[in-house]
């Protein structure tokens, strides 16, 4: 904060029932939240979910339909972009093809009528780690070096807000994870806000203080990644952040500090402060890696709940073991057992029983008529949850 | 050209050693060449030879009695000091036509290449359209335009833009209005080509980083049409300076160009080694030009 000489006011960002129609279709709808000052906020979400049109609102490149962006306490949702104290890292990088890389990153300061450039582009350069390739244009340098310079070019103007536009979509894997940490030592270095969209959920974990997962223009849950992820709010967030099985059943109310659940013909329970509701229709939930399997019931842990099935499936993939474990009622679990060296592989056809300590199931409202949702062993989220 | 390579192989001969292969390859573009570059040779460099010789003849020669080649450079003089007014005239005259264009062709080229979406093509006929009729009959169809009877002159008189004997026709302005409706697509399509592979996204980048639309344009669009711009009005000047058809048509003899007398030279008056001279100056002005400019203007797409 102190190297970058900040000199603007104060100000948290908030998005105040902001809303964007596009025609007839709704891409962001009556979105209100706060981003404190300083943190690193990601707006996460599957494409056309939204994230990208609220970004693209509070820099200024799309008008809202209606609704405030607030910077402290002034509305910026009317200013032209260039009238804004927000930059952008575009998912193109958008690099100026007929400037050199000391000009890119020197554009927003000379187009503000800053003379003397030289120093910070080098101090700029040096930070994301560019030293000596100032006189280099945009197609010389690879894609890594081409982010970087779209991310100096953003950073040396100390912008209020530093927006993210899947700014590392474009790198591969390894490249992509060494990115995630140099973004979050930079922004911890120059302590401005940083609000990066992204589908990848794991980029949104690693680097994010606040996740906010986003779905058909509207705001899912918004929190600390951990808690997102130990406890989701609905069915979409407990798929789209992690894996989850997830079992259609019904709450029959509370008994003590437990709701009770009966699912399957089989009777469960969930603590009342990891149930979303306790009467109704309801998702049991189980995280693949807290459902452990066992060959007989005898061998469940005292207080542990659990439901007989088959291995159907058993990939082998090093750090653990990934089952699939089909119910009596024709349901397929999934389980991730460490391969920590404890107990043995588990062959296909084998029964099992997988069992769970309820503190980590947690309850969630479901849609009449819908069945068990249990999450296939993608990377990508499932395409239906699009929409 | 692979077909070619493989033919020696296909036939059951044995394949040629790859070095052999590689020569014959690497002789495969100046084959190309040869069509073109002797096209060139028998029908450009010979004649303008020939022309060259023309213009240093002894000019008390004539078609009938025959021309000596005495290496007459005086002739160069003598035809600049005759007709410098036209020089300076060719020039001014396509100097501004390329300002209107310019000014009609780059939004015209922008609006059609980030704007117009589906009617993009449509609009990109519409200005290739005007060249499926001849250069002689669009000209002569401005001259029933600016005709005194005309209703734009009418228009003209009408507003007190023009005087109640006020004309266009046989005017300067007519001339300079042929020429740059005449050459305006050669402005266009270059200017649009670039234009058309801007993206959008730099534009908001620019804006992004304090950039008024003013701005960006300056340092972004413009840069970026350069190799276009370039292109565009060399392809506009060039041949406009040379015209005198639109001079011809459109204008009196106090309107003409250059190019309206190495054609009297030519055809009229007969004066060959004077034809050529004009030729020749015509020719070394408009390189001297496009060289300076090209040294203000050019990019390394360019040069």
């Amino acid at each position: 904060m102190r190297t970058m000489g900040h000199e603007a006011p104060a100000g948290d960002l908030r998005l105040a029932n902001l809303t964007k129609r596009f025609g007839i279709f709704t891409a962001v709808d009556d979105l209100s939240l706060t981003i404190p000052q300083g943190s690193f906020f990601a707006l996460l979400g599957a494409s056309g979910c939204g994230k990208t049109t609220t970004l693209r609102m509070i820099a200024g490149l799309e008008e809202p339909t209606s609704g405030q962006v607030l910077l402290g306490d002034r509305d910026i949702a009317r200013l032209r972009p260039y009238k804004r104290p927000v930059n952008t890292v575009f998912q193109s990088y958008a690099l100026f093809p007929h400037l050199d890389i000391n000009e890119n990153v020197a554009f927003g300061l000379r187009r503000r009528g800053i003379r003397k450039v030289a120093d910070q582009v080098d101090r700029m350069l040096a930070l994301v780690q560019l030293e000596g390739y100032g006189r280099r244009r945009p197609a010389q340098l690879s894609g890594g070096q081409q982010q970087r310079v779209a991310l100096a070019r953003a950073l040396i103007n100390h912008p209020q807000v530093l927006l993210l536009d899947e700014p590392l979509g474009a790198l591969d894997l390894k490249l992509r994870r060494q990115m995630q940490i140099e973004l979050k030592r930079i922004q911890t270095e120059v302590g401005i806000t940083f609000v990066h969209v992204t589908h990848d959920q794991e980029e949104a974990m690693t680097m994010a203080d606040t996740v906010a997962v986003m779905n058909a223009g509207k705001i899912e849950q918004l929190g600390a990644p951990a808690d997102i992820y130990e406890f989701p709010a609905t069915a979409f967030v407990a798929n789209f952040l992690g894996q989850s099985n997830l079992l259609a059943g019904e709450a029959g109310g509370t008994s003590g500090d437990h709701v009770l659940v009966s699912a399957h013909g089989g009777r469960f329970s969930v603590p009342a402060a990891r149930a979303r509701l306790d009467r109704g229709p309801v998702f049991l939930g189980v995280r693949p890696e807290k459902l452990h399997l066992v060959g007989t019931a005898a061998e469940v842990p005292a207080g542990h709940q659990h439901v007989g099935g088959v291995v159907t499936d058993a990939s082998y993939v090093g750090v653990s073991t990934q089952y699939l474990v089909k119910t009596a009622w024709g349901s397929e679990l999934s389980a991730f057992s460490a391969n920590s060296g404890v107990g043995g592989q588990l062959p296909v056809g084998a029964p099992v029983v997988a069992h769970w300590d309820p503190r980590h199931a947690f309850l969630l409202r479901r849609e009449p008529g819908e069945d068990d949702r249990t999450t296939p062993l993608l990377d990508e989220p499932p395409v239906s949850v699009l929409s | 050209m692979t077909a070619l390579a493989h033919v020696p192989t296909s036939s059951g001969q044995p394949a040629a050693p790859p070095a052999a292969r590689r020569g014959r390859y690497r002789l495969l573009p100046y084959l190309l060449l040869l069509p073109g570059a002797a096209w060139l040779l028998i029908f450009f460099a010979l004649p303008l030879l020939q022309l060259a010789a023309a213009s240093l003849y002894d000019p008390s020669g004539s078609l009938s009695t025959g021309y000596a080649l005495t290496w007459a450079v005086g002739n160069y003089p003598d035809a600049l000091q005759a007709y410098w007014p036209q020089f300076v005239r060719s020039f001014a005259y396509s100097a501004i036509a390329l300002v209107l264009a310019l000014l009609m062709g780059y939004p015209l080229a922008y609006a059609i290449a980030q704007k117009a979406g589906r009617w993009k093509n449509l609009l990109l006929v519409c200005v290739v359209a005007p060249m499926f009729t001849s250069f002689l009959v669009r000209t002569l169809a401005w001259k029933t335009i600016l005709s005194d009877n005309g209703a734009l002159v009418g228009l003209l008189r009408d507003v007190h833009l023009l005087g109640p004997d006020g004309r266009l026709l046989a005017t300067p302005i007519a001339v300079v209005l042929g020429l740059t409706y005449n050459f305006l697509p050669f402005l266009v399509l270059p200017l649009y080509a670039s234009l058309e592979r801007l993206d959008y996204r730099l534009l908001e980048a620019a804006s992004d980083l304090y950039a008024s639309p003013l701005r960006a344009f300056r340092k972004v669009t413009l840069p970026l049409s350069m190799p276009g711009l370039i292109a565009g009005t060399l392809l506009f000047f060039i041949p406009a300076t040379g015209d005198y058809i639109n001079a011809e048509l459109l204008g009196t003899p106090n309107e003409y160009m250059i190019g309206n007398l190495i054609d009297s030279a030519f055809l009229v008056r007969l004066d060959y080694p004077q034809g050529a001279a004009l030729s020749f100056l015509l020719m070394a002005a408009i390189l001297a030009v496009v060289f300076v400019y090209l040294r203000k203007a050019g990019t390394e797409e360019v040069l």
